[in-house]
C-alpha cells in the first residue's frame, strides 16, 4: 500500500527517499508486496551470520583489542576477505545483470561524502575499541547470554536518538 | 562436528560475511548494514517529532528480522557449537589486562569488565554506557558502521565508505592506545 502511494505521488516519494538516503539506509523500494512473515528469510540469513560471529570470535572483546594493538591478523583477515568476496559478488551481480529471487532489478546507490563520515567515524571508532563491539556484535553478544550488553545496546540506541535530536546543529 | 566446534579461521568467516552482501541483494535487493536498526528502533519507539525519525520504519523491518536472527544464531552457536577449549589470547594482552585486575579471559565478553556488578562502577559505566553511546552516536553520524561502510560500502567501491572505515580505525587506535589504558586502570 505504501509503495503504491509513493509511485502515484513522485514528489512525496522523492522527499522520503532524500531523507532515507542521508544515512546509509536501504533505499530500495520493492514493488512486490509480501506478507510480513516473508521477512523471516532475512532472519535465517541473520542466524547464519550470528553463528559465524560467535564461531570466528568476531564478537570477542579480546579479538578487537588484539586488532587495535596489532597483536593478531585475525580481524584484518576477516574484514579483508569479506570485502574481497563482496567486491567480486557485486561485480558479478552487475556484470550478469542479476535479479532478485522475485525477478526485481538489483540497484545500487552511490554514497555522498560529508564530514560526518570523518567525525562520526572517529566517534564510533572510540566506542568500538571500548565496547569491543560494533552494532552487529552487540546483538550477537546478547544472544550468547551476556545479558548485561543490553545496557550497551540501549545506550547505543540512546546515542542514535541523541544524534537525531542534535543533527541540525552538527557539521556535515 | 569437530570442525563446527573449534574456532573458525579468518578466511572461513570472511567468506561467509562477504557472501551476506550478495545473499541480501538476491533475496530482495537489500543493502547490508546493521546500525540502521538502531535508527529504526528510535523511529518505532521514540520518534518524538524529530524529523530524522519521521519515516516509514516498517519498510526497513527486514533489517530488524535480520538482527533478530543474529541474536538467535549467536544463541545457537554458544549453546550447541561451543568450543570446549579456552580462548587463545595474545600473551601481551593477557599481561596488560592482568595488571589492571582483569584475569578472567574465558568467554567472548570479559566478565571482569562487563557485568551487572561492574555496571555501577565508574569503569563499568564508561565501558558499557558511555561506550555504547559513542557507538550509537558515531555510527549514525558516520552514516553506517562496519557492515554498512567497511563491508557493503567498500564492496560497492564507495570512496566515502573508505574515508569512514579509516576514521573508524583511527578512532579505535586512539582509544586503545591513549585513553583505554587509563579507563581500565580506574
Amino acid at each position: 500500500m505504501e509503495n503504491t502511494t509513493a509511485f502515484t505521488q513522485p514528489v512525496a516519494a522523492e522527499t522520503d527517499s532524500e531523507v532515507r538516503s542521508l544515512h546509509a539506509m536501504c533505499l530500495n523500494e520493492s514493488e512486490v508486496q509480501h506478507p510480513w512473515w516473508h521477512n523471516f528469510k532475512f532472519s535465517v540469513v541473520g542466524i547464519f551470520f550470528g553463528i559465524v560471529f560467535v564461531k570466528a570470535e568476531i564478537i570477542s572483546w579480546f579479538r578487537i583489542q588484539e586488532m587495535f594493538r596489532l597483536e593478531s591478523f585475525h580481524m584484518y583477515g576477516v574484514i579483508g576477505t569479506a570485502v574481497v568476496v563482496g567486491v567480486i559478488s557485486v561485480f558479478l551481480i552487475k556484470k550478469l545483470n542479476a535479479r532478485t529471487i522475485y525477478g526485481e532489478r538489483i540497484t545500487f546507490t552511490d554514497k555522498t561524502f560529508n564530514k560526518g563520515q570523518i567525525i562520526g567515524g572517529l566517534i564510533f571508532g572510540l566506542g568500538w575499541a571500548i565496547t569491543g563491539a560494533c552494532p552487529g556484535p552487540l546483538f550477537a553478544q546478547i544472544g550468547t547470554g551476556a545479558l548485561v550488553i543490553t545496557v550497551t545496546l540501549l545506550s547505543a540506541i540512546a546515542g542514535t536518538w541523541a544524534y537525531g535530536y542534535l543533527r541540525d546543529q552538527l557539521p556535515h | 562436528m569437530e570442525f563446527l566446534t573449534q574456532p573458525w579461521s579468518w578466511w572461513v568467516a570472511g567468506i561467509f560475511i562477504g557472501l551476506t552482501v550478495p545473499i541480501l541483494l538476491l533475496l530482495g535487493n537489500k543493502h547490508f548494514g546493521i546500525s540502521g536498526n538502531l535508527r529504526h528502533i528510535c523511529a518505532a519507539c521514540f520518534p518524538a517529532n524529530i524529523k530524522f525519525f519521521q519515516y516509514n520504519w516498517k519498510k526497513e523491518s527486514w533489517n530488524l528480522f535480520f538482527a533478530g536472527g543474529i541474536v538467535a544464531g549467536a544463541a545457537i552457536a554458544s549453546l550447541w557449537l561451543q568450543d570446549p577449549n579456552p580462548l587463545q589470547v595474545h600473551p601481551d594482552l593477557v599481561n596488560d589486562l592482568a595488571a589492571v585486575g582483569v584475569t578472567n579471559i574465558d568467554g567472548l565478553v570479559p566478565t571482569d569488565l562487563f557485568s551487572w556488578d561492574s555496571l555501577f562502577t565508574l569503569r563499568g559505566f564508561l565501558l558499557m554506557v558511555v561506550g555504547g553511546f559513542l557507538v550509537g552516536f558515531g555510527t549514525r553520524y558516520a552514516g553506517g558502521c562496519t557492515s554498512g561502510h567497511a563491508i557493503m560500502g567498500l564492496s560497492t567501491l564507495q570512496w566515502p565508505s573508505l574515508v569512514a572505515t579509516i576514521s573508524f580505525m583511527v578512532g579505535g587506535f586512539l582509544m586503545t592506545h591513549l585513553l583505554l589504558p587509563h579507563i581500565l586502570a580506574l
